[in-house]
């Protein structure tokens, strides 16, 4: 099974240890992954923004560097569903563009979605010794239907509790570019979820948006949150979120 | 109503920070957001099927909408032939104008009023208060934000930005009565003060939530019973309605009567649904000796056949905003006009026009909860994402806006060129880790300051994915 990793722009940027933990993750699985070399974005930002050319000049290009593998996995199911949602609306009906981004978009998945689903893993090689409240990301939980994914894998890694916070399918108040055109707004909303994650009184939250996570842990940091770890669901999963770089 | 969307983003801020209005704000998504939950949740477990249901609202919404014209001469024949007089304006102007006109010709001089959004898209109170006429708000959050010269807030709560003290100190000031504190009391004494305005006026005018055209009938749907007041007192009965309300049938009536009161309240039906057909005849005890219905356009009909179509689906239920992070964040007069929430980020620059709202189409953090919610599946960020893309052909849009378009330009021809999209992302985290200054975060970011003025930028580890990748491949080999 040929699979790629789609490491996705803010992994790349930020957090390249959960582009690790996935590659890992997918290896264990018995995957012959590959990490396409010029892959860069998938285009979201500039397709959220009403930027529709470029967004499908990435989305082109996305595709081309996609296109020739069994399955495409990413640690984010915003920029999954981006190709697998969007990217063939971006392209006029009979088109061979459009052929081809149906095509790819089947074979796109959110990686605890791949795990769980087409992997059908029966254990996963992390082990984490505390408590975890998970937070489920808007275009995951909604348009990817990710809700179990991650909490059955979950409880197969050893030492790991899943205590759920209130309301934890409700947005964080990233947002992607939000975030930045009304910081104030975006804070607030994140700052309802923080209290969420803090009632759960778990040691970590988990999610599988690294764009989410980020906003979350500025802002239990600047609620004066030392203790809460953040942690993508990928590194609870790989046994890469006990601490230490990878 | 005056547009003031254009300063939506510093009256968002503020609210952001309201400490006040967050509790109310909290109060209300219990009320709207719990109760819906559960509305649903027993529809479904006595063997209903609500996403079925849905589906099939949506099914009678486009029927409507795919043939607007034939289903509104359907209703201006059988509305007519019972004795109403249909009367159709193209703008809040000419609503304004038409209702003056009603009222000189019937010599009114006290209207009162059942809860209308589309009577506020017109400034209608003020356009009769111009000509002398007294106009009177019946629904009591109506009744609250017209005593507080405000407008409403939230499209079937319109005072929920207001609690039990102002409300108090409202009351207390206009019915010149003993500050009272307790909601029954208060209530009564509101009833007391509007019975007097019921049996005095000389006119109603009430908005409706659907046009049923095979009968010619108006359905309210209403929780007070100032509604049957408003359309049974007066002898005069004017109903502003948008001529997207129409619907062809009883049964598409029975249909979407368990969608809304669900989607809106969490009630299995409203405490009352009023369906107004024709003017009083001999053998009525009561009802209008004059019904006139005025069909609005305002901005409608131009969405017919556009792409924004199916947000002309709207039933006006305000579960959009009610499951609105943003709503729930900075409340309804941020927004700046009629209509707040998702659907109002559609449609108030749909209707009054690009310029007057460029932050709208992006106060959305595009979560899709308001889409899940909807109670007849309009794809509201889907249509918010379109009026983006429309800001960006036509070059509309905030200085914020625009910044950030020139910046997914510069980003954007750096990711078609891996190359130098490698390059840049080596300078970018190495340059984040030197701020953080061997921190775990950023508390100022220079670069983009709007990010940390309220929350950290956690420090990125230093190096990208495909540095590091490329090292652990060149180890391995």
């Amino acid at each position: 099974m040929r699979v790629a990793l789609f490491v996705t722009c803010l992994v790349d940027l930020m957090r390249p240890r959960i582009g690790f933990a996935a590659l890992d993750l997918l290896e264990a699985a018995g995957c012959e992954v590959t990490v396409p070399a010029a892959q860069t974005c998938c285009g979201q930002p500039a397709f959220n923004s009403g930027d529709r050319a470029l967004a499908t000049q990435l989305a082109q290009k996305t595709i081309a560097e996609f296109e020739g593998f069994d399955y495409v996995v990413a640690p984010s199911g915003s920029c999954a569903d981006q190709v697998r949602s969007e990217y063939p609306g971006l392209f006029a009906e009979g088109s061979e563009w459009r052929r081809r981004a149906e095509a790819l978009a089947p074979k796109v998945f959110e990686l605890t979605d791949f795990l769980a689903n087409v992997l059908k893993v029966e254990a996963v090689p992390g082990r984490f010794d505390g408590s975890v409240t998970y937070h489920d990301s808007c275009t995951g939980l909604r348009s990817l239907k990710i809700k179990s994914q991650p909490r059955d894998l979950l409880a197969k890694v050893p030492g790991l509790t899943l205590s759920e916070m209130e309301a934890c399918e409700e947005c964080c108040g990233f947002g992607g570019t939000f975030s930045i055109k009304y910081g104030d707004v975006s804070a607030a909303i994140g700052e309802r979820k923080c209290n969420n994650i803090r009632a759960a009184g778990t040691d970590a939250v988990v999610g599988g948006d690294l764009g989410c996570l980020l906003h979350i842990e500025g802002k239990l940091r600047r609620m004066g949150d030392e203790t809460t770890r953040v942690l993508h669901v990928a590194e609870v999963l790989a046994g890469t979120g006990n601490g230490g770089e990878n | 109503m005056e547009v003031r969307s254009i300063e939506f983003k510093q009256r968002a801020s503020e609210r952001a920070i309201d400490g006040s209005l967050q509790g109310k704000l909290k109060t209300a998504k219990g009320l709207f957001v719990g109760g819906r939950a559960r509305a649903v949740a027993r529809f479904d477990a006595e063997g209903g099927d609500f996403e079925a249901l849905r589906d099939v609202g949506r099914g009678i919404r486009d029927e409507v909408l795919d043939n607007l014209d034939v289903w509104l001469e359907t209703f201006e024949r059988n509305a007519t032939a019972r004795g109403a007089t249909v009367l159709w304006a193209r703008d809040g102007a000419e609503i304004s104008r038409l209702v003056v006109e009603i009222a000189q010709r019937h010599g009114v001089k006290k209207a009162i009023k059942s809860k209308s959004m589309l009577s506020e898209e017109a400034g209608l109170n003020e356009a009769l208060e111009a000509v002398g006429v007294a106009s009177i708000e019946t629904d009591l959050g109506e009744y609250i934000i017209q005593l507080a010269k405000e407008p409403p807030s939230h499209i079937i709560a319109p005072a929920i930005h207001k609690n039990k003290e102002e409300v108090a100190d409202l009351f207390e000031q206009h019915h010149h009565k003993p500050r009272k504190t307790e909601i029954a009391e208060m209530t009564r004494e509101a009833r007391e003060v509007l019975r007097s305005h019921f049996v005095s006026a000389d006119m109603g005018i009430t908005g409706g939530n659907f046009l049923v055209a095979e009968t010619g009938s108006v359905a309210l749907v209403t929780n007070e019973g100032n509604g049957r007041m408003v359309t049974t007192m007066p002898k005069v009965h004017v109903a502003v309605v948008g001529v997207e309300k129409v619907i062809p049938t009883l049964n598409d009536l029975a249909a979407l009567l368990r969608l809304l009161p669900r989607s809106a309240t969490g009630q299995t039906i409203s405490n009352y649904v009023s369906l107004l057909t024709g003017v009083k005849s001999e053998a009525d005890r009561d009802g209008a000796e004059h019904l006139y219905y005025i069909l609005v356009d305002n901005g409608r009909v131009g969405l017919v056949g556009s792409e924004f179509q199916e947000m002309l689906r709207c039933i006006r239920c305000g579960a959009c905003m009610n499951h609105c992070p943003v709503y729930q964040t900075i409340g309804g007069h941020a927004y700046g006009w009629v209509y707040p929430g998702p659907m109002g980020s559609v449609l108030t620059p749909l209707y009054t026009g690009l310029d007057k709202a460029p932050d709208l189409p992006h106060a959305a953090t595009l979560c899709n909860q308001c889409g899940v919610v909807c109670p007849v599946k309009i794809p509201l960020p889907e249509l918010l994402r379109k009026l983006r893309e429309k800001q960006v052909q036509t070059g509309v849009g905030t200085a914020t806006a625009k910044a950030e378009r020139r910046a997914l330009k510069l980003w954007g021809f750096a990711a078609r060129n891996p190359r130098l999209y490698a390059f840049g992302a080596r300078i970018a985290t190495r340059y984040l880790k030197w701020l953080a200054g061997g921190k775990d975060r950023i508390q100022v970011l220079t670069m983009v300051p709007e990010w940390t003025k309220g929350r950290d930028f956690p420090a990125p580890e230093g190096k990208t994915f495909r540095e590091l990748y490329a090292q652990r491949a060149a180890r391995r080999r």
